[in-house]
């Protein structure tokens, strides 16, 4: 006991000495993803002597979330938090509460150029005008994997994806005549066929820019390609071509315990495809439907970003600056996009990871980020940016259940989607006006 | 008056002994109960920089939405069902295992154990083995019996499961209770009966259960209270009140509007309804149906 005082007090006198800056930085990740983050803090802190960055896992991304609210309420906020896209909307509204990412490094900052970034990714985290609110941290966007094995069992060359959803459809029922349970399946129906399918036929999800323009955004994808989208899978889930495996990633273990051979999933998701299918498995683009023109456009990302706390101390920020700018660098993102298989957020760590000979055994990722970067982002493919979004997500979960019950019919359900997706954006424009 | 009651000397002494548990009970109980009053009236923004006073707009948009109302409903009849198979199974088992048989101590045992098990773990147990992708036992319901089992669609699926779920978890509490009460019951008087030539049933009926009835009065209270207020953990581990919102019991809605949407004033105006339900609930039961208990 007496010895561990001794301990504790050297190590006191030391950090004393030092004068070191500690930051907190609270994360959801788990598993594989918080040991990277561990390690980039170890890397950040190994780096040099005047900060510190404490990484504190704070369980999912709504947990970690009230975790940071009820603190900010306590007045004992962390520096750093990490929060899911959905939040996006309503940290940006807490005005009180957040320090803008473009304030901080512009006070804090040294040499921070803005312009590395990609903007399909920072745009998401940006006002309109450009100016990046928080920090993308681990990005993501959506794919389609397929289970190469049952494509050669079906006659279907392995190298073929389907590219356009007709396509696709077709597939699929050859796929279901091979044998197999069904054709295919899907995660997150709001995140991946509602939103990245708006954005990649370049659609407008919301009104103004998708919210990006003010709080008086509406939802208006209730439009007859959408409507004829839901359509199709419906039809195909009346065959069995189409399985429904639940929300969110619940439908993960469809694909890899071979029962689907097409599935729809974030490339973060990559890893544990690797982990957990046991045939060959290929990635490809999302299909689009060839006459909507402007199709294919960029598909919008997910995941999270680092969002800054309010009312620190100037050396706390200077602490937090450098390790933004530590984390931007090519080699950090490089490493974290590698280990993870988020996407790399600055287009020098996509050029190193390419010169590193990466996406040789791993062309699923390069295949995510040109998805990305596939044409400049418009209005309707720079991101989502709404209130009460998560209630907008469970909205469109709830009703999609309702429709392959057949509760209610595919057109009701979408308008019955966007209706009353829009009174819970009035009821947050309310609340901020 | 020959009462057994204590004089206490100093008028100050027993309200020092009853302080340590009131404060408690004011730091724990009321001040979040007063406080979830208050934000009931409010619009309010998760960090609190915005309080908009609304009245009583909260509760106006609960009980104007039908969803509601259909959460209400389910909620009761989720709880009027494992209150039901808890209860009369459990009943059935302890009968058994009070007789004489072989191996007595081990099914008690065994019976015993699930409680053990933490609601979580229950509902994740069940999971396991039902759900539509993984479960072993929903493989089996659907290759080898053909049954169309898909509980992320089907209402009635989910609720069999939930309630299957819920049940088994409080089974072995009320077999604990139901045993103990029927070890109380004397001898003598189902021997009298048996002597006068009443048949098994008769005797169930008309000695056993009539002196179990303090037991399945708390039975009764606990499993209601059960049924609607604990099985939070088995909705959020196996449907997350999917399909649609139809498993969405008025618990599972208060912590996901407060939690996870963070629609703070229509939280709290929601427990401020189960507040009042859980309080309207022990009054009529203590009222109306004790007084049908022979202690």
């Amino acid at each position: 006991m007496k010895k561990a005082i001794l301990v504790l007090a050297a190590l006191l006198a030391v950090s004393a000495a030092y004068a070191q800056v500690t930051v907190e930085f609270w994360h959801a990740m788990t598993g594989k993803n918080g040991e990277m983050v561990q390690a980039i803090c170890d890397k950040f802190n190994a780096s040099q002597k005047d900060f510190k960055v404490v990484p504190v896992y704070k369980g999912s991304y709504s947990d970690t979330m009230n975790a940071g609210i009820a603190a900010f309420r306590a007045g004992q906020p962390p520096a750093i938090i990490q929060v899911y896209e959905v939040g996006t909307a309503t940290m940006m509204a807490a005005k009180n509460a957040i320090k803008p990412v473009y304030q901080l490094m512009a006070e804090h900052g040294k040499n921070w150029n803005p312009k590395i970034y990609i903007p399909t990714i920072t745009s998401y985290y940006s006002t309109s005008d450009g100016r990046m609110l928080s920090m993308p941290f681990n990005s993501s966007t959506a794919v389609m994997y397929y289970n190469k094995d049952a494509f050669r069992k079906a006659g279907l060359d392995p190298e073929k994806p389907p590219v356009t959803w007709p396509e696709f459809f077709q597939v699929a029922e050859k796929l279901k005549a091979s044998g197999m349970e069904g054709g295919f399946s899907t995660n997150w129906i709001s995140w991946i066929q509602l939103e990245n399918f708006s954005a990649w036929h370049n659609l407008p999800f919301g009104t103004k820019s998708n919210g990006f323009d003010g709080l008086d955004t509406q939802l208006v994808y209730n439009n007859p390609i959408v409507i004829r989208h839901l359509q199709n899978i419906y039809d195909l889930s009346k065959k069995g071509v189409f399985i429904y495996g639940g929300r969110e990633n619940k439908a993960n273990p469809l694909f890899t315990s071979g029962r689907v051979g097409m599935h729809f999933e974030s490339i973060g998701g990559y890893g544990n495809m690797k982990a957990n299918c046991k045939f060959e498995f290929g990635v490809a683009r999302l299909p689009y439907y060839p006459d909507v023109p402007g199709a294919p456009q960029n598909t919008i990302i997910g995941g999270a970003s680092l969002w800054v706390f309010n009312g620190k101390s100037a050396a706390e920020y200077n602490a937090v600056a450098e390790f933004f700018s530590f984390i931007s660098q090519p080699e950090i993102q490089a490493y974290w996009h590698q280990n993870t298989g988020y996407l790399p957020i600055t287009q020098a760590a996509y050029e190193l990871t390419k010169a590193q000979g990466f996406y040789k055994d791993n062309p699923g990722p390069e295949i995510a980020i040109k998805q990305l970067l596939n044409k400049a982002p418009t209005p309707n493919s720079m991101g989502i940016r709404f209130g009460n979004f998560n209630i907008i997500r469970e909205i469109e979960d709830q009703v999609w259940e309702d429709i392959l019950a057949g509760k209610i019919s595919v057109k009701d359900g979408v308008n019955k989607m966007v209706t009353e997706g829009n009174k819970t954006l009035r009821e947050f424009e309310k609340l901020y006006k | 008056m020959s009462s057994k009651q204590y004089e206490f000397k100093s008028p100050i002494l027993p309200y020092l002994l009853v302080l340590p548990q009131m404060v408690i009970v004011f730091i724990f109980f009321f001040w979040p109960a007063a406080q979830a009053i208050l934000q009931s009236f409010y619009l309010q923004d998760p960090f609190g920089g915005r309080m908009i006073f609304v009245g009583f707009q909260n509760y106006a948009k609960l009980f104007a939405d039908p969803d509601y109302w259909q959460s209400f409903s389910v909620s009761a009849a989720f709880a009027v069902c494992i209150t039901v198979s808890a209860m009369s199974i459990a009943l059935f088992l302890a009968v058994q295992a009070n007789k004489k048989i072989r191996m007595e101590t081990f099914y008690k045992t065994m019976l015993i154990w699930p409680y053990a098990v933490s609601t979580l773990v229950s509902g994740v147990i069940w999971l396991f083995m039902f759900n539509p992708n993984v479960g072993v036992i929903a493989y089996v319901l659907k290759h080898r019996f053909g049954v169309d089992w898909q509980y992320l669609l089907h209402f009635d699926q989910a609720f069999i499961l939930l309630t299957l779920a819920a049940s088994w978890k409080q089974l072995a509490y009320n077999f604990v209770f139901f045993l103990a009460g029927l070890q109380s019951v004397p001898e003598t008087l189902v021997e009298a009966a048996a002597i006068d030539g009443a048949g098994s049933a008769t005797r169930f009926w008309k000695i056993i259960f009539p002196m179990l009835s303090p037991t399945t009065f708390y039975l009764l209270v606990m499993n209601l209270v059960y049924g609607f207020f604990e099985t939070f953990p088995i909705v959020h581990a196996i449907t997350q009140g999917a399909p649609g919102k139809s498993t969405g019991i008025l618990v599972y809605k208060v912590w996901r509007d407060g939690v996870i949407n963070l629609d703070l004033g229509g939280s709290a105006a929601q427990s401020v309804i189960l507040m009042v339900l859980v309080i309207v609930l022990t009054v009529f039961q203590f009222r109306f149906l004790e007084r049908r208990v022979t202690y």
